[in-house]
């Protein structure tokens, strides 16, 4: 009697805030409207749905600038747009329409089987929608419906062409993502459990409750972590990386480790140094800890790679590391927060431009004989003398391996100096030492790239050709220009950052 | 502005460069020449304007950069910063000069040089921590790719040791700056990178070791210092020659510059307390290095090697604290560019005309190359200081100054000019007297014009400086007393 006298209440239903999710409504409409033109298109050139894509990126940017001022908790908890929102929408955005240039290209040897297919550009779209919503996610459950949206598109991307590496990096990325999603849902529940509540707000209250069940709700903590740590590859659930982003094709690649990255990280941010950011005590100590084994062990394993999908892999788990400083530093300095965000930005498109010279690398001379493999040149050795046959393109590698290494005045420089910066600032210092050994570490495999493309002849007599590559050229200018140009002149997106500081919700 | 335009000359020289079509060859040669010319003119009418008498920094310029970080462009120049510039704005152009036959790819070799023109200026101009860190870490980039795509046998690895050696000293002292900031905004409340604020910034004692520890790992590594000095060899052997000129000649002072820049007037305790150690180690650095010179086959290695030890007698002169040692250690770098780089440039002439550094190659020079010869004794009696020469003003008083602050440390450097003066007039024997045993010494040619617009300038401020020092002496005193007086503050 008295459940059923509950249930003929009226679930409350929050109010609808459209304007608070906007941009996330123009990215899923623009996915539809594209799945739609594949369908019923199937011949549709390359170019167009790029344009549509783009169109969609344009208009979700123009509603993200109409809500830049906005700073409000909508869908009673469920989203909050706050500065975190809004610096990861500009990030993601970024990160979304250079991977649809680089999509956009094709392969340029007039093989089908290395070509993505056209759905990639619809899913793209999904998979930044869940993305963008992600980092705006302030309700567990909010999180993990965005974490899923955005999965589920990149396990079919990563297989998107037909090359036996693809598949396999797909099926490796599903079944490790799956996983980690079961810890996070796990961890929800035990957080709610604790709490009560899913909302971040309600858990934030809770967590400094003296009367609530502390011990379950640090063990959905640290399942929460474990999922997130999943996520944005962190040592020790980074096993997938390396593997996902060497069989992916480049382009996806690319998205993955820039956008995924930022849009977990975002959440992470959000999650931890937000809502659980009265029990920093708890978790710092653990997320140092990771930090440490994942900066060194990423750095360390990426010395001793040959091929440059891999090694990036393993640079990108290393990077990790150097964001989980600034995370471990946010709870308690809010400069860790606009440092992480802001490494975020610079990272996005240095890594992006330097799988764009993967990419471009991968159109010229023939195919891969291996019937095994990815079907790109991404080998150290194809790389001997590439600068001397591709000055331009060469020297946007050695801008984009530079900034990856941290050599000033290119972006990647100060986004290092700015999580340092908030490291010392928390007190963590001897973390800070640690980065500064791994980066010493780092050093060694990007100038390898360099010796490689720069100190050693070139193989074979004749330049390998392939066809003009308008739409990748676009994509590496952008990011090489964008990485020297923040590098020249970062105040106004540190200043940006800054706003990011705040949490709301 | 003069300052900002004389920096960054170069640089836009190597846009411009690099904008060339790579088939004009000859275009790009004279566009980088003209570039470190217009450098040149700049520094000298920066020269011109400077204010000999004052002790603080002169003709500067500042602008916000990165305000969010207390981040500031602010550059200028003092007694000791201004003869350094010098000394790099008239290198470069010889080693331009120098690289003038070298058919490798002369559009990036040359922009390359120009950018660590730039690089190195701005080492030396910098007045706030940050511009300083961010030009000592720029200096690595063209320097790796001139060592490791234009040089030797071994350039791959002598790149990469000497990259990643100088990154780790520079990223230790990155956390410290970084610390020595957030100390003086924890003091004032305000950001900021700024020389003089971070230098009148109080620092408890045990605070003052540590940071002197970081930035000691930066300028030991670059200088530099015995027992780092382990890239050096590696790095300058391999290195092109007219490139060695510039890492030998203006490179190596960047470390010695830091010292007497940052490491003195920003941590006093530290550096009075570790006085002895360093003057420990610029001993233990003039008579190992000169004991290894003495025995290298390789004329480039043996110059590699007698270059880390007369660099010990600059370090010697900074580290005794006095305004003797530290006035010798600037006039010492000055000199020390001048003879390096003579003695580089003409290994290099050496090298194209016979394809071999090895000294046993040679012999009998005089006869076949007389002019060469002799400019090539005046560089060496100028390395060995001969009185009247620039090497003797500077080893002079930078030994007095060891003197009067520790006996001990000044005779046994001087058991080093000793073996300097062994191994480099031995060295000079064997390769450029005797008979002309070697068919292929008959056939060495005298120096061309070019030769000699490089070699001119350098034999005539060898011998003019060593004559008369003391309109340089004069600019650098003031200055050099400034930092003494900082030296001697105590913490309180």
């Amino acid at each position: 009697m008295h459940l059923l006298a509950q249930a003929a209440e009226p679930i409350p239903v929050p109010r609808v805030d459209w304007r608070a999710i906007a941009p996330e409504l123009a990215l899923a409409t623009a996915g539809a409207v594209l799945l739609l033109v594949v369908a019923f298109r199937p011949g549709a050139r390359r170019g167009l749905l790029a344009g549509l894509t783009l169109a969609g990126l344009a208009v979700a940017a123009g509603l993200t600038a109409w809500n830049w001022d906005l700073a409000r908790v909508a869908f009673d908890g469920a989203v909050s747009l706050d500065g975190i929102t809004r610096y990861a929408r500009l990030v993601l955005l970024a990160v979304g329409a250079l991977a649809t240039l680089m999509a956009a290209q094709d392969g340029g040897r007039g093989d089908p089987e290395e070509e993505a297919p056209p759905e990639v550009f619809p899913l793209l779209l999904f998979a930044l929608t869940g993305m963008v919503l992600l980092a705006a996610a302030s309700d567990l459950l909010v999180v993990f419906i965005a974490l899923e949206i955005l999965s589920l598109s990149l396990y079919v991307m990563a297989g998107a062409t037909r090359r036996m590496a693809a598949q396999e990096a797909a099926m490796k990325y599903f079944l490790l993502g799956a996983f980690s999603s079961a810890f996070l849902l796990y961890g929800i529940a035990l957080c709610y459990g604790a709490t009560g509540t899913t909302n971040l707000l309600g858990i934030a209250r809770a967590s400094v409750d003296p009367t609530g069940d502390g011990t379950l709700l640090l063990a959905g903590i640290g399942l929460l972590a474990v999922g997130f740590c999943f996520k944005v590859a962190a040592v020790p659930f980074h096993m997938w990386t390396p593997d996902v982003y060497q069989g992916a094709p480049t382009p996806v690649t690319a998205f993955m480790a820039a956008g995924t990255k930022a849009a977990g990280f975002a959440v992470f941010l959000r999650v931890f140094a937000g809502a659980l950011g009265g029990m920093v005590v708890s978790w710092r100590p653990v997320i140092a800890a990771v930090a440490v084994v994942t900066m060194l062990v990423g750095a360390a394993l990426a010395v001793v790679q040959s091929d440059l999908k891999r090694m990036l892999a393993y640079s990108s788990i290393s990077h990790a590391g150097y964001l989980l400083v600034g995370l471990a530093a946010a709870a308690t300095v809010p400069a860790g927060v606009s440092a992480s965000m802001f490494y975020l930005l610079a990272y996005a498109f240095m890594v992006m431009g330097a799988f764009m010279v993967v990419q471009y690398a991968s159109r010229l001379g023939p195919p891969d004989p291996e019937p095994g493999g990815s079907g790109e040149r991404s080998n150290l050795d194809d790389y001997r003398g590439f600068a001397r046959r591709h000055p331009w393109v060469g020297a946007l590698l050695a801008v984009f391996m530079l900034a990856l290494t941290g050599i000033p005045p290119l972006s990647g420089f100060w986004a290092k100096y700015y999580v340092f910066l908030a490291g010392i600032n928390a007190g963590l210092t001897w973390l800070v030492v640690v980065a500064v050994i791994s980066s010493v570490i780092s050093a060694f495999f990007y100038l390898r790239v360099l010796v490689v493309a720069y100190l050693q002849e070139p193989v074979g007599d004749t330049e390998p050709v392939a066809g003009r590559a308008p739409a990748l050229g676009v994509a590496l200018g952008l990011a090489g220009v964008l990485t020297i140009a923040i590098g020249l002149a970062p105040e106004v997106l540190v200043t940006a950052a800054r706003t990011a500081e705040r949490i709301l919700g | 502005m003069l300052l900002t335009a004389a920096l960054f000359a170069p640089l836009a020289g190597a846009v411009l460069v690099a904008a060339v079509p790579a088939s004009r060859p000859a275009l790009v040669r004279w566009l980088a020449l003209a570039a470190s010319l217009v450098a040149l003119a700049l520094a000298v009418a920066l020269a011109v304007r400077f204010r000999a008498g004052e002790a603080g920094f002169q003709l500067g310029t500042a602008a916000d950069w990165v305000p969010s970080f207390g981040v500031r462009y602010r550059v200028g120049v003092d007694g000791v910063s201004l003869p350094l510039v010098l000394l790099t704005t008239v290198l470069a152009p010889l080693a331009i000069a120098g690289s003038w036959r070298s058919a490798d790819r002369p559009r990036g070799y040359l922009a390359l040089l120009l950018v660590l023109e730039t690089a190195m200026l701005g080492v030396f101009v910098s007045l706030d921590l940050f511009l300083f860190y961010v030009f000592w870490e720029a200096v690595l980039v063209p320097a790796y790719f001139l060592i490791g795509s234009y040089g030797g046998q071994r350039r791959v690895y002598a790149a990469v040791k000497f990259f990643v050696y100088t990154l780790l000293g520079g990223l230790l002292m990155l956390v410290g700056i970084i610390a020595l900031f957030y100390l003086h905004q924890k003091a004032t409340g305000t950001p900021s990178f700024d020389y003089d604020a971070l230098r009148d910034l109080d620092k408890a004692p045990t605070t003052q070791r540590w940071l002197f520890a970081a930035f000691f790992a930066a300028f030991a590594i670059k200088t530099p210092v015995w027992p780092f000095h382990t890239w050096l060899p590696d790095a300058y052997t391999e290195a092109p020659t007219t490139t060695t000129v510039l890492l030998a000649g203006v490179m190596s002072k960047l470390g010695v510059y830091g010292f007497l820049r940052f490491s003195l007037p920003l941590f006093p305790d530290a550096a009075r307390d570790l006085q002895p150690l360093l003057l420990t180690l610029a001993v233990i650095g003039i008579l190992y290095c000169a004991l290894v010179a003495a025995v290298q086959r390789d004329f480039k290695t043996l110059v590699a090697y007698s270059s880390v030890s007369h660099l010990g007698f600059i370090v010697l002169g900074v580290f005794a604290l006095n305004v003797q040692g530290l006035q010798g250690g600037v006039f010492y770098m000055v000199a020390h560019g001048l003879l390096i780089g003579g003695l580089f440039f003409v290994t290099g002439m050496l090298e194209e005309r016979r394809g071999t550094r090895r000294i046993d190659d040679f012999g009998g020079l005089q006869q076949s190359a007389p002019r060469m010869a002799g400019v090539m004794l005046v560089i060496t009696l100028g390395a060995v200081a001969l009185p009247g020469l620039v090497g003797f003003v500077g080893e002079f008083l930078t030994l007095l100054g060891a003197f009067l602050a520790n006996r001990a440390f000044a005779v046994l450097a001087a058991v080093g000019v000793i073996l300097g003066a062994v191994y480099l007039l031995w060295a000079y024997q064997r390769m450029w007297h005797g008979a002309l045993e070697r068919e292929e010494n008959r056939a060495v040619g005298d120096l061309t014009g070019r030769e000699w617009a490089i070699l001119a300038p350098l034999v005539a401020a060898i011998v003019v400086l060593g004559l008369f020092p003391q309109p340089l002496l004069e600019r650098v005193e003031p200055s050099a007393e400034r930092v003494v007086e900082h030296t001697r503050q105590t913490s309180p």
